[in-house]
Protein backbone atom coordinates (compact mmCIF):
# COMPACT_ATOMS: atom_id res chain seq x y z
CA UNK A 1 0.00 0.00 0.00
CA UNK A 2 1.34 3.44 -0.92
CA UNK A 3 2.30 5.88 1.82
CA UNK A 4 1.29 9.54 2.17
CA UNK A 5 3.97 12.20 1.76
CA UNK A 6 4.38 15.97 1.94
CA UNK A 7 6.06 16.47 -1.45
CA UNK A 8 3.26 18.59 -2.91
CA UNK A 9 2.97 20.78 0.19
CA UNK A 10 6.74 21.37 0.21
CA UNK A 11 6.83 22.11 -3.54
CA UNK A 12 4.05 24.70 -3.52
CA UNK A 13 5.07 26.38 -0.25
CA UNK A 14 8.27 27.76 -1.78
CA UNK A 15 10.12 26.71 1.37
CA UNK A 16 7.80 28.63 3.65
CA UNK A 17 7.86 26.35 6.71
CA UNK A 18 5.33 28.46 8.56
CA UNK A 19 2.84 27.99 5.75
CA UNK A 20 3.57 24.25 5.55
CA UNK A 21 2.71 23.89 9.24
CA UNK A 22 -0.39 26.04 8.82
CA UNK A 23 -1.62 23.93 5.92
CA UNK A 24 -0.94 20.65 7.75
CA UNK A 25 -2.92 21.98 10.70
CA UNK A 26 -5.83 22.94 8.43
CA UNK A 27 -5.84 19.42 6.95
CA UNK A 28 -5.65 17.90 10.43
CA UNK A 29 -8.69 19.96 11.45
CA UNK A 30 -10.70 19.50 8.28
CA UNK A 31 -10.09 15.85 7.40
CA UNK A 32 -11.65 14.21 10.52
CA UNK A 33 -14.82 16.30 10.08
CA UNK A 34 -15.15 15.32 6.43
CA UNK A 35 -14.50 11.66 7.28
CA UNK A 36 -17.11 11.72 10.05
CA UNK A 37 -19.71 13.34 7.80
CA UNK A 38 -18.98 10.84 5.02
CA UNK A 39 -19.50 7.92 7.42
CA UNK A 40 -22.73 9.45 8.76
CA UNK A 41 -24.17 10.02 5.28
CA UNK A 42 -23.25 6.49 4.30
CA UNK A 43 -24.88 5.10 7.45
CA UNK A 44 -28.21 6.77 6.63
CA UNK A 45 -27.98 5.78 2.96
CA UNK A 46 -27.56 9.33 1.64
CA UNK A 47 -25.08 8.34 -1.07
CA UNK A 48 -25.27 11.65 -2.91
CA UNK A 49 -24.04 13.62 0.09
CA UNK A 50 -21.55 10.88 0.91
CA UNK A 51 -20.18 11.33 -2.63
CA UNK A 52 -19.84 15.09 -2.01
CA UNK A 53 -17.67 14.38 1.03
CA UNK A 54 -15.62 11.81 -0.91
CA UNK A 55 -15.07 14.54 -3.50
CA UNK A 56 -13.61 16.88 -0.86
CA UNK A 57 -11.49 14.11 0.67
CA UNK A 58 -10.22 13.28 -2.83
CA UNK A 59 -8.39 16.63 -2.90
CA UNK A 60 -6.56 15.79 0.32
CA UNK A 61 -5.65 12.35 -1.02
CA UNK A 62 -3.91 14.00 -3.97
CA UNK A 63 -2.27 16.64 -1.75
CA UNK A 64 -0.76 13.79 0.26
CA UNK A 65 0.65 12.22 -2.90
CA UNK A 66 -1.55 9.08 -2.92
CA UNK A 67 -1.85 8.63 -6.69
CA UNK A 68 -3.28 5.08 -6.75
CA UNK A 69 -5.68 5.83 -3.92
CA UNK A 70 -6.82 8.91 -5.80
CA UNK A 71 -7.84 6.80 -8.79
CA UNK A 72 -9.82 4.33 -6.72
CA UNK A 73 -11.49 7.25 -4.93
CA UNK A 74 -12.58 8.73 -8.25
CA UNK A 75 -14.26 5.39 -9.10
CA UNK A 76 -15.83 5.12 -5.67
CA UNK A 77 -17.23 8.65 -5.90
CA UNK A 78 -18.82 7.79 -9.25
CA UNK A 79 -20.25 4.58 -7.78
CA UNK A 80 -21.83 6.50 -4.91
CA UNK A 81 -23.38 8.94 -7.37
CA UNK A 82 -24.90 5.85 -9.06
CA UNK A 83 -26.19 4.68 -5.64
CA UNK A 84 -23.63 1.88 -5.42
CA UNK A 85 -21.05 1.26 -2.70
CA UNK A 86 -18.54 -0.70 -4.77
CA UNK A 87 -15.05 0.29 -3.60
CA UNK A 88 -16.13 1.25 -0.07
CA UNK A 89 -13.65 -1.02 1.70
CA UNK A 90 -10.65 0.19 -0.33
CA UNK A 91 -11.64 3.82 0.17
CA UNK A 92 -12.06 3.41 3.90
CA UNK A 93 -8.64 1.75 4.09
CA UNK A 94 -7.24 4.93 2.51
CA UNK A 95 -9.07 7.01 5.12
CA UNK A 96 -7.38 4.99 7.85
CA UNK A 97 -3.95 5.41 6.25
CA UNK A 98 -4.44 9.19 6.16
CA UNK A 99 -5.74 9.23 9.73
CA UNK A 100 -2.65 7.36 10.92
CA UNK A 101 -0.33 9.59 8.90
CA UNK A 102 -1.84 12.83 10.22
CA UNK A 103 -1.34 11.60 13.76
CA UNK A 104 2.39 11.43 13.12
CA UNK A 105 2.61 15.09 12.04
CA UNK B 1 -5.57 42.79 -9.67
CA UNK B 2 -7.94 42.49 -6.75
CA UNK B 3 -9.17 38.95 -6.24
CA UNK B 4 -11.34 36.81 -3.98
CA UNK B 5 -11.35 33.06 -3.32
CA UNK B 6 -14.55 31.02 -3.08
CA UNK B 7 -14.23 27.42 -1.93
CA UNK B 8 -16.00 25.46 0.79
CA UNK B 9 -12.77 23.60 1.59
CA UNK B 10 -10.42 25.48 3.93
CA UNK B 11 -7.41 23.51 2.64
CA UNK B 12 -8.11 24.63 -0.93
CA UNK B 13 -8.53 28.28 0.10
CA UNK B 14 -5.22 28.20 1.98
CA UNK B 15 -3.39 26.74 -1.04
CA UNK B 16 -4.74 29.29 -3.52
CA UNK B 17 -4.06 32.11 -1.11
CA UNK B 18 -0.45 30.94 -0.69
CA UNK B 19 0.02 30.60 -4.46
CA UNK B 20 -1.21 34.19 -4.85
CA UNK B 21 1.64 35.44 -2.67
CA UNK B 22 3.97 34.63 -5.60
CA UNK B 23 2.30 37.31 -7.76
CA UNK B 24 3.10 40.84 -6.62
CA UNK B 25 0.30 42.51 -8.59
CA UNK B 26 -2.32 40.14 -7.18
CA UNK B 27 -4.12 41.02 -3.96
CA UNK B 28 -6.48 38.58 -2.24
CA UNK B 29 -9.14 40.77 -0.67
CA UNK B 30 -11.30 38.09 0.90
CA UNK B 31 -11.91 34.34 1.10
CA UNK B 32 -15.40 32.82 1.24
CA UNK B 33 -16.54 29.29 2.19
CA UNK B 34 -19.69 29.66 0.09
CA UNK B 35 -21.00 31.60 -2.90
CA UNK B 36 -23.83 33.37 -1.07
CA UNK B 37 -21.43 35.31 1.15
CA UNK B 38 -19.37 36.19 -1.92
CA UNK B 39 -22.41 37.60 -3.75
CA UNK B 40 -23.13 39.92 -0.84
CA UNK B 41 -19.51 41.08 -0.92
CA UNK B 42 -19.54 41.66 -4.69
CA UNK B 43 -22.61 43.87 -4.35
CA UNK B 44 -20.44 46.37 -2.51
CA UNK B 45 -16.93 45.80 -3.81
CA UNK B 46 -15.20 45.69 -7.17
CA UNK B 47 -13.12 42.63 -7.91
CA UNK B 48 -10.97 41.87 -11.00
CA UNK B 49 -10.56 38.12 -10.57
CA UNK B 50 -12.32 35.28 -8.73
CA UNK B 51 -10.87 31.87 -7.89
CA UNK B 52 -13.97 29.73 -7.84
CA UNK B 53 -14.63 26.13 -6.84
CA UNK B 54 -17.34 24.35 -8.82
CA UNK B 55 -18.34 21.64 -6.35
CA UNK B 56 -20.04 23.40 -3.48
CA UNK B 57 -23.17 22.21 -1.69
CA UNK B 58 -26.50 23.94 -2.44
CA UNK B 59 -25.06 26.68 -4.70
CA UNK B 60 -22.46 25.50 -7.20
CA UNK B 61 -19.80 27.57 -8.93
CA UNK B 62 -21.89 27.69 -12.10
CA UNK B 63 -24.99 28.79 -10.13
CA UNK B 64 -22.82 31.56 -8.74
CA UNK B 65 -21.64 32.75 -12.18
CA UNK B 66 -25.21 32.66 -13.51
CA UNK B 67 -26.32 34.88 -10.64
CA UNK B 68 -23.89 37.69 -11.57
CA UNK B 69 -25.00 40.37 -14.03
CA UNK B 70 -21.50 41.39 -14.99
CA UNK B 71 -19.04 38.75 -13.76
CA UNK B 72 -15.34 39.61 -13.49
CA UNK B 73 -12.69 37.23 -14.81
CA UNK B 74 -12.94 33.82 -13.18
CA UNK B 75 -10.42 31.01 -12.73
CA UNK B 76 -12.15 27.76 -11.85
CA UNK B 77 -10.46 25.51 -9.32
CA UNK B 78 -11.82 21.98 -9.10
CA UNK B 79 -10.95 18.33 -8.51
CA UNK B 80 -13.16 17.36 -11.43
CA UNK B 81 -12.14 17.63 -15.09
CA UNK B 82 -15.63 16.74 -16.31
CA UNK B 83 -16.84 20.34 -16.39
CA UNK B 84 -14.15 21.76 -18.68
CA UNK B 85 -16.37 21.99 -21.76
CA UNK B 86 -19.22 23.58 -19.84
CA UNK B 87 -16.74 26.03 -18.30
CA UNK B 88 -15.59 27.44 -21.61
CA UNK B 89 -19.14 28.33 -22.60
CA UNK B 90 -18.67 31.27 -20.22
CA UNK B 91 -16.72 34.24 -21.59
CA UNK B 92 -15.70 35.29 -18.09
CA UNK B 93 -13.86 32.02 -17.38
CA UNK B 94 -10.17 32.53 -18.04
CA UNK B 95 -8.83 29.13 -17.01
CA UNK B 96 -9.68 25.83 -15.39
CA UNK B 97 -7.30 24.49 -12.76
CA UNK B 98 -7.38 20.91 -11.51
CA UNK B 99 -6.60 20.48 -7.82
CA UNK B 100 -4.09 20.14 -6.36
CA UNK B 101 -2.83 23.22 -8.18
CA UNK B 102 0.91 23.46 -8.80
CA UNK B 103 2.80 26.75 -8.90
CA UNK B 104 3.75 26.58 -12.63
CA UNK B 105 0.20 25.89 -13.76
CA UNK B 106 -1.09 28.61 -11.43
CA UNK B 107 1.34 31.16 -12.91
CA UNK B 108 0.12 30.30 -16.42
CA UNK B 109 -3.47 30.91 -15.41
CA UNK B 110 -2.57 34.30 -13.92
CA UNK B 111 -0.68 35.25 -17.10
CA UNK B 112 -3.84 34.44 -19.07
CA UNK B 113 -5.95 36.58 -16.75
CA UNK B 114 -3.47 39.45 -17.03
CA UNK B 115 -3.30 39.29 -20.82
CA UNK B 116 -7.08 39.40 -21.12
CA UNK B 117 -7.21 42.36 -18.79
CA UNK B 118 -4.55 44.17 -20.83
CA UNK B 119 -6.39 43.49 -24.08
CA UNK B 120 -9.53 45.08 -22.69
CA UNK B 121 -7.56 48.15 -21.59
CA UNK B 122 -5.91 48.59 -24.99
CA UNK B 123 -9.27 48.30 -26.74
CA UNK B 124 -10.79 50.97 -24.51
CA UNK B 125 -7.90 53.34 -24.95
CA UNK B 126 -7.84 53.10 -28.74
CA UNK B 127 -11.60 53.60 -28.86
CA UNK B 128 -11.20 56.87 -26.99
CA UNK B 129 -8.67 58.24 -29.43
CA UNK B 130 -11.05 57.69 -32.31
CA UNK B 131 -14.15 59.11 -30.72
CA UNK B 132 -12.88 61.79 -28.40
CA UNK B 133 -12.39 65.39 -29.47
CA UNK B 134 -9.42 66.30 -27.34
CA UNK B 135 -10.16 66.64 -23.65
CA UNK B 136 -13.81 67.57 -24.02
CA UNK B 137 -16.86 65.73 -22.82
CA UNK B 138 -20.38 66.73 -23.88
CA UNK B 139 -23.23 66.29 -21.42
CA UNK B 140 -26.93 66.60 -22.13
CA UNK B 141 -28.60 69.08 -19.78
CA UNK B 142 -32.12 70.41 -20.52
CA UNK B 143 -31.79 69.37 -24.18
CA UNK B 144 -28.55 71.28 -24.56
CA UNK B 145 -25.19 69.64 -25.11
CA UNK B 146 -22.76 71.35 -22.81
CA UNK B 147 -19.04 71.01 -23.27
CA UNK B 148 -16.94 70.20 -20.19
CA UNK B 149 -13.16 70.16 -20.14
CA UNK B 150 -12.43 66.69 -18.75
CA UNK B 151 -9.27 67.83 -16.96
CA UNK B 152 -11.31 70.37 -14.98
CA UNK B 153 -13.51 67.63 -13.47
CA UNK B 154 -12.40 66.74 -9.98
CA UNK B 155 -15.30 64.63 -8.78
CA UNK B 156 -18.28 62.66 -10.09
CA UNK B 157 -20.87 61.51 -7.59
CA UNK B 158 -23.74 59.06 -8.21
CA UNK B 159 -27.14 60.17 -6.89
CA UNK B 160 -29.87 57.74 -7.85
CA UNK B 161 -30.56 58.07 -11.58
CA UNK B 162 -28.31 61.17 -11.78
CA UNK B 163 -24.66 62.03 -11.46
CA UNK B 164 -23.18 65.25 -10.10
CA UNK B 165 -20.18 66.33 -12.13
CA UNK B 166 -18.06 68.79 -10.17
CA UNK B 167 -15.51 70.95 -12.01
CA UNK B 168 -13.15 73.79 -11.07
CA UNK B 169 -15.73 76.41 -12.05
CA UNK B 170 -19.14 74.83 -12.10
CA UNK B 171 -21.18 71.79 -11.08
CA UNK B 172 -23.53 69.85 -13.36
CA UNK B 173 -26.33 67.40 -12.64
CA UNK B 174 -26.74 64.95 -15.50
CA UNK B 175 -29.21 62.12 -16.05
CA UNK B 176 -26.66 59.32 -16.42
CA UNK B 177 -24.84 56.64 -14.46
CA UNK B 178 -21.40 56.43 -12.91
CA UNK B 179 -20.64 53.45 -15.14
CA UNK B 180 -21.36 55.42 -18.34
CA UNK B 181 -19.22 58.41 -17.42
CA UNK B 182 -16.45 56.13 -16.16
CA UNK B 183 -16.20 54.69 -19.67
CA UNK B 184 -15.80 58.21 -21.11
CA UNK B 185 -13.20 59.49 -18.67
CA UNK B 186 -9.48 58.79 -19.23
CA UNK B 187 -8.40 55.93 -16.97
CA UNK B 188 -4.97 57.46 -16.34
CA UNK B 189 -6.57 60.50 -14.70
CA UNK B 190 -9.70 59.19 -13.02
CA UNK B 191 -10.34 56.40 -10.55
CA UNK B 192 -13.55 54.97 -9.14
CA UNK B 193 -12.70 54.88 -5.44
CA UNK B 194 -16.15 53.91 -4.19
CA UNK B 195 -19.34 52.62 -5.77
CA UNK B 196 -20.71 56.21 -5.68
CA UNK B 197 -17.61 58.24 -6.49
CA UNK B 198 -15.08 58.78 -9.27
CA UNK B 199 -12.24 61.17 -8.50
CA UNK B 200 -9.58 62.95 -10.52
CA UNK B 201 -6.43 61.56 -8.92
CA UNK B 202 -4.44 64.71 -9.83
CA UNK B 203 -6.78 66.84 -7.72
CA UNK B 204 -6.33 64.97 -4.43
CA UNK B 205 -5.22 67.21 -1.59
CA UNK B 206 -4.68 64.53 1.04
CA UNK B 207 -5.54 60.98 2.05
CA UNK B 208 -6.47 59.88 5.52
CA UNK B 209 -7.40 56.31 6.45
CA UNK B 210 -10.21 55.39 4.11
CA UNK B 211 -11.03 58.81 2.68
CA UNK B 212 -9.54 61.42 0.36
CA UNK B 213 -9.86 65.18 0.52
CA UNK B 214 -10.48 66.62 -2.91
CA UNK B 215 -11.25 70.36 -3.06
CA UNK B 216 -13.57 70.69 -0.06
CA UNK B 217 -15.13 67.25 -0.41
CA UNK B 218 -14.18 64.31 1.77
CA UNK B 219 -14.74 61.17 -0.29
CA UNK B 220 -14.84 57.62 1.11
CA UNK B 221 -12.49 55.05 -0.42
CA UNK B 222 -13.61 51.40 -0.55
CA UNK B 223 -11.23 48.95 1.06
CA UNK B 224 -10.97 47.09 -2.25
CA UNK B 225 -10.00 50.30 -4.10
CA UNK B 226 -7.39 51.51 -1.66
CA UNK B 227 -4.51 49.38 -3.06
CA UNK B 228 -5.19 50.65 -6.60
CA UNK B 229 -5.34 54.24 -5.37
CA UNK B 230 -2.07 53.87 -3.49
CA UNK B 231 -0.41 52.44 -6.60
CA UNK B 232 -1.39 55.52 -8.56
CA UNK B 233 0.24 57.93 -6.13
CA UNK B 234 3.78 59.15 -6.44
CA UNK B 235 4.76 58.13 -2.90
CA UNK B 236 7.99 59.28 -1.31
Amino acid sequence: MEKPNLSYICSMSGGNKEFEQKLIQIIKNEFPTEKKKYLNYLKVGDYKRAAEKVHKIKHKISILGLAKSYRLTVNYENNLIDNKTVGQKDFEDVLQIITDFLETL
Amino acid sequence: MNSIIIDDEATARAIISQLCTNITELTVLEEFPNAIQAIKYLNQNDVDLIFLDIHMPDFTGFDFIDSLKNPPKIILTTSDSNFAIQAFEYDCIVDYLIKPVGLDRFMKAIEKAKSIKSAIKVKTASGKVETSSGNDLYVNIDRRLIKIDVTSIYLVEAKGDYIHVKTENKNYTVHSSLKKIEEKLPGNLFLKVHRSYIINVDKIIDIEDNSVLIKKDVIPVSRSKRPELMKRLNLL
